[in-house]
């Protein structure tokens, strides 16, 4: 009888480990530690691509140049676009990195040089560098979206990557302890 | 004139619509766009994540379709073209999981169903094919008494 009665807890328990999954998921979706979206990037803890792009009006950058620079120190990379709402809601928080002295080198996502001079206006500049990507570039570096943020370390690896805006949140918990620890 | 049945035989094996909004995007030899399309069928749209990037109008399943088919062109085989994509986007990319040691269960999950339903017919068939027990003196000149009375 008692083996009977364990049985028919089964789907209780069941049910009961489910809601428990569920009930992280949706936390940690609230806290912004878990997005459904992402897919990860396999790209992280490798080199990062050879590129060289263009600049917007002025001189654009190469890998070979951002890996010379993040030899000296870990340097974030954010890729972004004028026409990426997601975008303009996280200039606020790039620009108060930028000015906490974390360099910050832009590549504009399938944009044009007009746009994305607009937008750097109105939204403020915090990039040192800024080049533009007709979309290649983005998927060698394993980019599903606009805006993706990487940090490159001092040996020009891919050390982190973070899918979707940052937020002042986002960089105090995750993006600066990461740099810290470069 | 002698083009008319050539039209036609295009018109017959124009096959399922998909994404390819420009006809620039096929490969000339249709023995190559074909294979861009096998794979391109197995590639997940990383934009619109059930879909194939032949499927998506995402702009970036358009990217996709075209380094597929660029490198069909330089004549990669079709494993090496999967692997230049997961290499950039991970095991995800593909809308048919490989079997590895993380999707064993994946896998297995039909045949786990299917011996667990085994199992049940079986213990419930035993169990119903069990033979009662013989009755009791008591119960046997009970049910004498019943069927005397009737």
């Amino acid at each position: 009888m008692a083996r009977r009665r364990l049985i028919l807890l089964a789907p209780l328990a069941v049910l009961a480990a489910a809601g428990f999954g569920f009930f992280t998921m949706l936390n940690r979706m609230q806290k912004g530690r878990f997005d459904p979206h992402d897919i990860g990037n396999p790209m992280l803890g490798k080199p990062m691509p050879d590129f060289d792009l263009p600049g917007v009006g002025g001189a654009g950058f190469s890998s070979a140049d951002l890996r010379k620079a993040a030899a000296a120190g870990p340097i974030v990379v954010n890729f972004f676009a004028s026409w990426c709402i997601p975008c303009a809601n996280e200039a606020a928080s790039l620009a108060n990195l930028a000015k906490s002295g974390v360099p910050i080198w832009g590549i504009a996502y399938k944009d044009k040089p007009p746009a994305v001079q607009n937008f750097l206006t109105q939204g403020g500049n915090p990039f040192a560098r800024l080049a533009m990507d007709a979309g290649r570039v983005a998927i060698d570096f394993g980019l599903f979206g606009v805006p993706e943020t990487f940090i490159i370390d001092r040996h020009g690896m891919i050390a982190w990557h973070h899918a979707g805006p940052l937020d002042d949140t986002s960089i105090t918990n995750e993006l600066l302890p990461k740099l810290a620890l470069l | 004139m002698k083009k008319i049945p050539l039209v036609l035989a295009f018109l017959v094996i124009s096959g399922a619509a998909l994404a390819v909004s420009d006809p620039r995007e096929l490969l000339p030899d249709p023995a190559q766009e074909a294979r861009a399309e096998t794979i391109g069928q197995q590639l997940r749209c990383l934009v619109c994540q059930n879909e194939s990037i032949e499927d998506s109008n995402a702009d970036l399943a358009g990217d996709l379709r075209r380094i597929v088919r660029e490198r069909v062109r330089a004549g990669d085989s079709d494993a090496a073209v999967m692997a230049w994509m997961e290499a950039r986007y991970g095991s995800f990319v593909r809308l048919k999981p490989r079997l590895t040691f993380g999707t064993v269960l994946l896998w297995g999950a039909p045949i786990i169903t299917l011996l667990i339903g085994a199992l049940a017919v079986f213990r419930y068939r035993r169990t119903g094919a069990a033979e009662a027990a013989p009755l009791s003196a008591a119960e046997t000149a009970a049910l004498g008494d019943l069927l005397g009375k009737t």
